[in-house]
């Protein structure tokens, strides 16, 4: 857990980024508050608050006094959101560092080319491996 | 919210040094509050105050909305853990679980026997002969298994290393968890606890300087670091907490930004960072000290 933002938020997103990933599939148990709780060594209060996010968003669905499962239509609805939040967060800090560095944005694009391509080609391989179920 | 300690105006004077001076605050029932300071700032005269084990000053103290001092009912649900307990003459670790197990009504026998054997506690040796960190652990079994409805822990862990604090910590969360109560936590090691903390108080100097969610706390200061021209312009007319400058460089903690501010400064070069809890009590506590050697 960093310092700057919530905890519960980034209880939400360690979710979030399982679901993305398909770690945690649609119709998947989620862990249950206790166990967040205890993994993260946070108050379990913090921990209801970011699965209550999750909830409230329409991500996850409570069966009582079952657990915790990810909705239908989860990862997508994620992946959407995500692409929308992609520039500002993760675009605009790396021009304003590349202007810093004097880093004109022919040349950005060009190293944003080099290493895209081997981490497109691991992500690739990654996602077939698991297609093939191993 | 049910109220389990209810504290106001409460004052308490030890000839003319106010050791505890007009603190009013309430504890949430089944969380977990941090009561944080430095050492000699009254974290431990305000728990005994709140215990009956003192008489207040002016001011009155509510515990499960009776006043303490003297009473049974309220005193028999409440357990207070502190750093130098004392024991009767001959006291072995067993007896001192044996008169918890009478004192307590909820006490757990099979939990107090896990943890005594978790943290390797000598029950067979007299008080007086055990190590700081073998008599600290004999409290927390006693914190923990007791399951108070209000337990206090003031600085529970002399002695105890850091895989004892940890599984501590471990056990606390996860009782806690099974059965929900309210927990006082005090401590100066505010970086291992932060995270499980629901609610935070902060005394120094016998007054409350900081009665807030731990939640709210969070990103309520930010460190400001960059040119040393660049950050003081930016510090200027701000609530600074703490100011550092090295060669052309500074950094400065500043509270109250909104994120619209922050993004400012990150636009005009300057590094914004997050400050951790135990920084913003630091940089709180320290600026009272400051002030008192100038003036």
């Amino acid at each position: 857990m960093d310092d700057e933002r919530p905890i519960f938020l980034q209880v939400a997103e360690l979710i979030e980024n399982q679901i993305i990933d398909g770690a945690m599939p649609e119709g998947a148990q989620v862990p249950s508050i206790n166990e967040l709780a205890a993994f993260h060594r946070i108050n379990p209060a913090t921990a209801l608050k970011g699965i209550t996010r999750l909830v409230d968003a329409g991500l996850l669905f409570k069966q009582r006094g079952i657990g915790m499962f990810v909705a239908d239509g989860a990862r997508s609805r994620l992946l959407d959101q995500r692409r929308e939040a992609f520039s500002e967060q993760y675009v605009r800090p790396l021009v304003a560092e590349a202007a810093k560095l004097g880093i004109g944005s022919d040349e950005l694009a060009a190293m944003i080319r080099r290493q895209a391509v081997p981490a497109l080609a691991a992500q690739r391989w990654r996602t077939t491996d698991k297609e093939a179920g191993r | 919210m049910t109220a389990i300690v209810e504290v106001s105006d409460l004052t308490k004077r030890y000839g003319s040094l106010a050791a505890v001076d007009d603190v009013s605050f309430v504890v949430r029932e089944h969380a977990i509050t941090g009561l944080l300071g430095r050492n000699g700032a009254g974290k431990t005269t305000l728990m005994q105050l709140i215990t009956g084990q003192e008489f207040v000053t002016s001011g009155t103290i509510r515990l499960f909305g009776q006043p303490p001092l003297e009473n049974a009912a309220v005193l028999s649900r409440t357990c207070f853990i502190k750093e130098s307990q004392t024991y009767p003459d001959g006291f072995k670790g067993e007896h001192v679980l044996r008169v918890a197990s009478w004192v307590f009504p909820h006490w757990d026998g099979a939990l107090a026997r896990d943890l005594v054997a978790e943290f390797r506690v000598p029950l067979d040796r007299r008080m007086k002969k055990m190590s700081r960190g073998q008599a600290s652990a004999i409290g927390v079994v006693v914190g923990l298994a007791s399951r108070a409805e209000l337990t206090i822990f003031d600085e529970p862990y002399a002695g105890l290393d850091a895989v004892a604090r940890r599984a501590f910590y471990d056990r606390l969360l996860a009782d806690y968890a099974e059965h929900p109560r309210t927990i006082v936590l005090s401590t100066h090691l505010i970086d291992e606890v932060a995270d499980l903390l629901e609610h935070v108080l902060v005394i120094d100097e016998g007054r409350l300087i900081i009665d807030a969610a731990a939640e709210d706390l969070r990103g309520s200061a930010t460190t400001v670091s960059g040119r040393q021209a660049d950050v003081e312009q930016f510090a200027r007319g701000r609530d600074v907490l703490q100011t550092d400058v090295v060669g052309a460089f500074a950094s400065v903690t500043v509270t109250g930004l909104t994120p619209s501010e922050r993004a400012a400064a990150a636009a005009a070069g300057l590094e914004v960072g997050p400050v951790s809890l135990q920084q913003l009590v630091i940089g709180r506590t320290r600026g009272t000290a400051r002030q008192e050697v100038a003036s």
